[in-house]
């Protein structure tokens, strides 16, 4: 076959076997605690880039928001998981079904919107879930809604699966969530509703003369990407425990997101394994290990950011150039 | 048969269409006139992408302007764009089997078949696993007309789909053209500014101007009205 450029081609099945049992075997005996620390960082990352790649590679909607479902699934997992006994990854699951419900919410009214547009929409919505968090707090161990103990000492540590409760199984168990995930966004882009938003990507005229029904796919698009992102929360709360901070939610993580996510490329699902990469393991690796840790940080972020800029001037110049109708 | 009747379009003080009444009697039809004329906004309203001010279109008794943009294609509206409107990313096979699943029903088996006959019946077989990207205007051209009339089509609307071709592929092209009445069933309704494809294709022919109906008629007969020669050159007398 000539051109096979499509991301769930790209994603050739012996390659991704092959790192997946090189990551569940080999790396745990070639790297340290920090490193395997790290890498389930990055293995959780990449589902979140992957649920904006997804977004806007395939269905061209620019959302900057991400990092929401990404808290709203953290929040829902940590908060069940100290108020019930249901097995760790059904709780995963439970969070990435309320992102996801949420994610559709919030979708609804972004529909009205595209392109930049849409990325400010979703950029608020960021920001109006940072400062729902910052409410809200993440839970604690406490009691009542929002389960919270006032007192410090109060504090216990999110569990984990009990099959994964030392970094390195929990790193195995991350890999594997994020195996599983990646192969049900393939799953979608192979079939109906990935040629579905591969025809709204190229042309929205083009896809309703077609008898598509735009709005239904946009939908399952958010609720696909927030579930994503949802179950990465999850994950990432059994991850750190007992050290959750909103700060991995806010504007700021949403802006790095974006930035990293276009710098590893949004036509292929590698992109985000190479975004997550880029801000779980470039930047700490330069940062820890390189002479003058904040000149690398701040470096690595400037880079990001060109990035950002360059991909937003080649938005805005394809949206001036795409006069379909007379 | 598709029957226009008092259609008017109005982007802001610029009337588009201007209570145009016509009707298509079914075959391949031609809709010429100069640029500006109301050709593609008549398109894009039988598409649903424009509302008219005030009008109706009834195509086999059925009030188009009563369904949503991609109901109208599951019903059975097709058409092509002046700009290529192919999915670059998928194959061309991909590209038509796209329109069959959401605009045409049948089980799995069906659908293979559908979308096979009609990449032979335009002559795209030989590239049916190619990624639409990598290949020539012409065979680009030639999906669109092929998406649009995969399936069920009641209408197909061509707009420009030899815009950029040379003249030995027009001719291909107009071949397609021509036996896709007989082939779906369907009413053709071909824009085009060469007047050669639309004489090889069309028997009856449409003619606007300035969002107005100038002539309706049999091709030979409609391009030698004076009305429409005086709508190309210009006689003010007219």
């Amino acid at each position: 076959m000539v051109g096979r450029v499509q991301s769930h081609r790209a994603f050739q099945p012996a390659i991704v076997i092959a790192l997946f049992v090189f990551a569940m075997f080999a790396m745990p005996s070639i790297f340290d605690a920090t490193w395997i620390h790290n890498f389930t960082q990055m293995a959780i990352f990449s589902m979140v880039a992957a649920s904006v790649g997804m977004l806007y590679g395939r269905v061209g909607l620019v959302s900057l928001g991400q990092v929401a479902p990404y808290g709203i699934g953290t929040w829902i997992t940590v908060r069940l998981a100290f108020a019930t006994d249901v097995p760790y990854p059904l709780l995963m699951i439970v969070g990435g079904i309320g992102a996801a419900v949420i994610g559709v919410l919030i979708g609804l009214p972004a529909l009205r919107v595209s392109g930049l547009y849409l990325a400010l929409v979703t950029l608020m919505l960021a920001v109006g879930v940072e400062i729902l968090l910052f409410q809200l707090k993440l839970p604690n161990g406490g009691s009542g809604f929002r389960g919270v103990a006032a007192s410090l000492t109060a504090i216990t540590p999110v569990r984990r699966p009990v099959f994964a409760e030392t970094d390195v199984a929990y790193f195995r168990f991350a890999v594997a969530v994020a195996f599983i995930v990646f192969m049900v966004a393939v799953a979608f882009l192979a079939t109906k509703p990935g040629r579905a938003w591969a025809s709204v990507r190229q042309s929205e005229p083009s896809a309703l003369a077609s008898g598509i029904d735009i709005t239904r796919y946009k939908l399952i698009a958010f609720g696909l990407a927030a579930f994503m992102a949802g179950v990465a929360g999850g994950l990432f709360a059994g991850h750190v425990q007992n050290s959750i901070g909103i700060n991995q939610f806010n504007r700021q993580a949403a802006l790095l997101l974006i930035a990293v996510v276009l710098m590893g490329g949004i036509n292929s699902l590698w992109g985000a394994v190479l975004a997550a990469f880029f801000a779980k393991i470039l930047l700490d690796f330069l940062t820890q290990n390189v002479i003058g840790h904040q000149f690398w940080n701040d470096f690595a972020l400037t880079i990001f950011g060109i990035g950002l800029m360059i991909n937003l001037i080649q938005t805005t110049k394809s949206m001036e150039t795409k006069g379909l109708l007379e | 048969m598709i029957e226009i009747t008092g259609l008017s379009v109005q982007f802001g003080g610029v009337r588009s269409l201007d209570e145009v009444t016509l009707t298509f009697p079914g075959g391949t039809c031609g809709l010429i006139g100069p640029n500006g004329a109301g050709k593609t906004t008549l398109f894009n309203v039988l598409s649903g992408f424009v509302t008219p001010a005030v009008g109706q279109v009834m195509i086999d008794d059925v009030d188009l302007l009563a369904m949503t943009d991609y109901r109208r294609a599951r019903w059975g509206v097709r058409r092509t764009f002046q700009t290529v409107q192919t999915i670059e990313s998928l194959t061309v096979y991909e590209n038509v089997r796209t329109v069959h699943e959401h605009a045409a029903e049948g089980s799995r088996s069906e659908r293979q078949h559908a979308v096979d006959d009609v990449l032979s019946f335009v002559g795209l077989t030989g590239v049916r696993d190619e990624v639409v990207r990598t290949l020539p205007q012409r065979d680009r051209r030639f999906i669109e007309v092929a998406r649009a009339i995969v399936g069920a089509p009641r209408v197909v609307l061509l707009d420009e789909p030899a815009a950029g071709l040379p003249e030995e592929e027009t001719e291909q092209l107009a071949q397609i053209i021509r036996g896709v009445p007989e082939r779906t069933g369907a009413t053709v309704i071909l824009v085009d500014h060469d007047m050669s494809l639309v004489q090889a294709c069309c028997e009856w022919t449409a003619v606007l101007d300035f969002g107005r109906l100038v002539a309706a008629g049999p091709t030979g007969e409609v391009l030698h009205d004076e009305k429409v020669i005086a709508a190309y050159v210009g006689d003010e007398e007219v």
